[in-house]
């Protein structure tokens, strides 16, 4: 089973995300894995440990994407590629997807994976946009995916708890919420040690026209409300909240 | 004029509060413009949910694949019916379907998408969008192009109104699915564990707890508090709540009297299942976390200091 895992970098939320003319300054930030990415990343290497499978992970070229891709080899990938092209940090959802798609229609993959959201997925997910453009099956916020007798079988969340067991022929596309396990950890001496030997595959994509969406302007949202604080000393902060839910009559003796 | 699109979802045969936002939403842009509003849901189950409807038409997809939700069907149905309507605007709940089928439909028509909407106001003949997006730590002012634009919008974002519509009713008949073969749904077991819906006390706890050991810190709170554990997302991703515990989009949607997040930062997926608990207390060591515009009271405690000084505090208390 052919296994391609989509994976994108995001800026980095513990840090302050700093804005000038309403813009992002992506120089000045620093990015990371996008979470959900890593999770379909994890899922993909325990169908490959579960059931034999050759994984191959797949970023666009938009800054700084080695590293992710060494460490996803490091982790047990069996191939990295790199799309690349004339793409910036400030490239959008719609046309990544339609970078992929055209990546993807070449390699024909069985199953592709991908995060189900990111933080940064102004104009819509990268699952269902690309699984629009090929024109394939697909399902978001899945997890537990297994293959059995050439077919895929997965778990999609429905809400309140609900979920559904599906099967399916491939290709296929699934979105990853969480994999059945914490995504696997290997140490920076480990990739950089493969960073010695391992190569990236460089693939060319010219960049795609998609419909665009005019962003007037990022802003720090002024909230409508914000907490009373009470700082940073526990103690303190115990007996705050004693006093409040006993003046709300919440505290049974 | 054109047609304003709320793809509608269902329970029991009552449209969602999601869904009625919507339409709410829908009627109001379409009252300055002339539109059209035109209400669509999937399953013979859902019918009688668009009978008072505030929408002039509405369709129903019926089929033999449409009575619980399977993303292939759905999609497909709903693309199809889009390409007869030619709506100028589509607006879905930013819920599991509308995350799952939204951005699909969008790239399958080649028409903009706009996600985790939470506002959509005309500035003159401009329809503007804001979304929340980076963790809820910034919003987003998007021109939503009235060609067809799909819109998700975060549960919750504006109120519904009362409907006294009774639209027209049609019936289109859904694809059958090819290549997904849905094999069973699983019904949520709030009895295998607790139901935290019903809890008035909520001691819920979210990465911040670092370690699952540190959940009896949690467990011994909620004993002294009377009330109950529940948890955002990554502690149930993690194995180490069940996922009946969960609050948020795709958990559990509660209104406790009494809510008590530890490490939680209040990402809009979560915010979406809380954000209406009578008292909300926010403890996490960001202070520019999202959780603390929507809480009552906050502080940047430790919580692993907070949660047993609280415990001992409580129990002092009781004597």
């Amino acid at each position: 089973m052919k296994i391609t895992v989509l994976m994108k970098d995001v800026p980095d939320l513990v840090e302050d995300l700093e804005l000038e003319a309403g813009q992002l300054l992506v120089d000045d930030i620093s990015f990371v894995v996008s979470e959900w990415d890593d999770q379909a990343l994890e899922e993909a290497l325990l169908i490959k440990d579960e059931a034999g499978a050759d994984v191959t992970i797949v970023a666009v070229d938009t800054g700084d994407v080695d590293t992710m891709l060494y460490t996803a080899l490091a982790k047990g990938a069996d191939r990295a590629v790199k799309i690349v092209g004339d793409f910036t940090r400030r490239l959008t959802n719609r046309t990544r997807a339609a970078i992929l798609a055209e990546y993807c229609k070449s390699e024909s993959p069985d199953l592709i994976l991908t995060g189900v959201q990111a933080i940064d997925d102004i104009d819509g997910q990268i699952a269902g946009l690309l699984a629009g453009y090929l024109d394939i099956p697909h399902a978001s916020v899945v997890r537990e995916v297994h293959t059995m007798d050439a077919q895929l079988h997965f778990i999609q969340e429905y809400s309140g708890g609900r979920m559904a067991e599906f099967t399916a022929a491939s290709p296929v596309l699934l979105g990853i919420q969480a994999a059945r396990k914490p995504p696997r950890y290997v140490t920076v001496a480990k990739v950089r040690q493969l960073q010695k030997s391992a190569t990236l595959d460089e693939v060319q994509v010219v960049l795609p026209s998609t419909p665009g969406l005019t962003v007037r302007r990022l802003y720090k949202p002024e909230a409508a409300g914000h907490a009373e604080m009470w700082g940073d000393d526990a103690d303190t902060v115990a007996e705050h909240i004693v006093r409040v839910l006993g003046e709300k009559k919440l505290l049974r003796s | 004029m054109g047609r304003i699109v709320v793809i509608g979802e269902s329970h029991r045969g009552a449209l969602s509060d999601a869904s009625r936002e919507l339409l709410t939403k829908a009627q109001e842009i379409a009252g300055t413009g002339g539109d059209t509003v035109s209400v669509v849901v999937l399953g013979e189950a859902a019918r009688d949910s668009v009978k008072a409807a505030s929408a002039k038409e509405a369709t129903v997809i019926v089929g033999p694949g449409v009575d619980e939700y399977h993303p292939e069907t759905y999609e497909r149905a709903i693309a199809h019916l889009l390409d007869e309507i030619q709506p100028s605007l589509v607006l879905m709940g930013n819920t599991t379907m509308g995350m799952d089928l939204g951005a699909a439909i969008a790239a399958r028509r080649g028409v903009a998408m706009v996600a985790y909407c939470t506002a959509l106001v005309l500035d003159g003949e401009t329809l503007v969008a804001t979304s929340q997006v980076y963790g809820g730590k910034l919003a987003s002012e998007i021109e939503v192009p009235k060609t067809g634009t799909v819109v998700t919008v975060i549960p919750g974002s504006w109120a519904p109104v009362q409907s006294s519509d009774s639209p027209d009713i049609r019936d289109v008949e859904a694809p059958v699915p090819s290549r997904l073969e849905l094999l069973k749904v699983i019904e949520a077991e709030p009895g295998q564990d607790v139901d935290i819906t019903k809890a008035d006390i909520l001691v819920s706890v979210g990465r911040g707890i670092e370690d699952p050991d540190n959940l009896e810190l949690a467990d011994q709170l909620a004993e002294a508090l009377h009330g109950v554990v529940s948890c955002s997302r990554p502690v149930v991703d993690s194995g180490w709540l069940p996922r009946s515990r969960q609050v948020g989009k795709s958990g559990q949607t509660v209104k406790p009297k009494v809510y008590l997040a530890l490490g939680i930062s209040g990402a809009p997926e979560h915010l979406q299942g809380m954000k209406d608990a009578e008292l909300i207390i926010a403890v996490n060591n960001d202070e520019r976390a999202p959780i603390f515009e929507v809480a009552q009271y906050g502080a940047t405690a430790d919580i692993l200091e907070l949660m047993p000084a609280l415990t001992e505090k409580l129990q002092e208390r009781v004597g």
